[in-house]
């Protein structure tokens, strides 16, 4: 089971990269957690999370091949 | 003159079947308020103006300045100085005259919001600061108002319509539902901070004027429930769909006058390591849906009646987490120390779904600087 992750805005500089694959994640929390070991400054801040093209909000549970978008608000104007 | 130059002046939109003499009429008979004359609200509402909307209202207390020149095409060199929504109210009628415009050359606050905009049916957001944004977010709510979003980054930008009342009786999704509580004021950059090519607020402000005429003539499919996000330097469009979420309408003030009791400044501008500052706690500190926690052991002087609190000591404070229910938490000890650690067990426990504080320098610090 593959996850695509996309990373808007400033999450991609703080990660780096603008995508990430990781594999075999059951959960949305479980993701999260891994995302924040790998990107510590990842934790401190406010992101919407999308799955498949869908916001969620509470823990989700993933299954099969899915994309999830971290999104975080833009204030620019 | 306008009579006879009227049709004329559309006759290329009009020509198109799906908009025609009737969606000319829809866009005469409309009124969209554009909030922030800046690099997304002045391509908006040139275009907006161009497309004879029939009243259009600008809000802005900001000068015009050189370094908008760049991104804020309704100015030139010659209006630095000038009120954005005065000048621009002026360019707009040269634009066209057949059109209405009324000027606000005001600060957008919860105390005037609800009057400026019940007066319009669409709304666009082109602020550059989030205390405006859930201000109008809340307001579009509180009013039934449809809320065009346009929102920058550096090289990316996001699109919304938000809140668009729906006649299934469906609840529409608002800026709240995606991101539900404001970022601290050291997570985000600002335009000033960050930077921006001109273009990109040019083409989502094109967009936002976009999204507005298809929503008043009805054509097309607007991004109704649904987010867009657009990336300049790989030409990237990313689209989600935006569900409502259980708790988002808890958040937004009841009413008009809970509106107008919000502090949305202060709402949008803390630190996150908890601390709040004493002029901030005096502010907040009547507020509804606020738990004061007093985390001191039992019997600590000075005893505290200058406000309500509670009383859940350090000690005990994992036990008794359920006893606290409000959204925004304030805790307190004598010198700062203990609530900053209690803080972080209750950050810990509520995640990001509660607002929680220390009072800095305690209540000592507080007392002496009363």
């Amino acid at each position: 089971m593959q996850v695509q992750i996309m990373f808007f805005g400033q999450l991609a500089d703080i990660t780096g990269t603008p995508e990430l694959i990781l594999h075999d994640i059951p959960d949305t929390d479980t993701l999260q957690e891994t995302l924040h070991q790998l990107y510590p400054a990842l934790a401190n801040i406010k992101y919407a999370i999308a799955l498949n093209k869908k916001t969620i909000q509470g823990n989700t549970i993933l299954s099969g091949d899915t994309n999830i978008a971290l999104l975080p608000p833009f204030s620019g104007g | 003159m306008s009579k006879q130059t009227g049709n004329e002046r559309y006759q290329r939109q009009i020509s198109l079947k799906e908009l025609g003499e009737s969606g000319q009429q829809k866009l005469k008979n409309s009124k969209v308020l554009v909030v922030g004359a800046g690099g997304l609200g002045c391509p908006a509402l040139l275009y907006l103006a161009g497309a004879g909307i029939g009243r259009i209202g600008i809000v802005d207390f900001d000068l015009v300045s050189l370094s908008n020149l760049h991104r804020q095409v309704l100015f030139s060199v010659n209006d630095i100085g000038l009120s954005k929504s005065m000048r621009g109210g002026d360019i707009l009628g040269q634009i066209n005259p057949d059109i209405e415009i009324e000027v606000f050359n005001q600060k957008l606050t919860n105390t005037n919001a609800l009057d400026i905009l019940s007066g319009f049916d669409i709304i666009l957001d082109g602020t550059d600061n989030f205390a405006s944004r859930y201000l109008i977010n809340d307001a579009c709510v509180l009013l039934n108002k449809t809320l065009v979003y346009g929102a920058i980054s550096r090289f990316e930008g996001q699109l919304a319509v938000f809140n668009k009342p729906s006649s299934n009786a469906e609840i529409p999704a608002n800026y709240r539902d995606l991101f539900p509580l404001p970022p601290a004021d050291d997570e985000v950059l600002n335009c000033e901070e960050a930077g921006v090519i001109g273009v990109l607020p040019g083409i989502i402000g094109t967009m936002m004027a976009n999204e507005t005429i298809k929503l008043i003539t009805g054509i097309g499919e607007p991004l109704l429930n649904r987010l867009l996000t657009y990336n300049s330097l790989n030409n990237h469009f990313f689209e989600m769909e935006l569900l409502v979420m259980p708790d988002t309408a808890k958040m937004i003030p009841s009413d008009a006058d809970a509106f107008k009791a919000f502090n949305y400044n202060w709402f949008c501008n803390l630190h996150s390591n908890f601390e709040l500052r004493h002029e901030d706690f005096e502010l907040i500190m009547n507020e509804k849906d606020i738990q004061i926690v007093d985390v001191r052991e039992q019997g600590e002087e000075p005893a505290i009646d200058d406000f309500t609190h509670i009383h859940i000591p350090l000690s005990h404070l994992k036990e008794q987490i359920p006893d606290i229910d409000a959204q925004t938490i304030i805790l307190f000890c004598q010198s700062g120390k203990r609530s900053s650690s209690a803080a972080e067990i209750l950050s810990k426990h509520f995640g990001k779904s509660r607002k929680i504080y220390s009072l800095k320098d305690g209540i000592a610090g507080w007392q002496k600087n009363k």
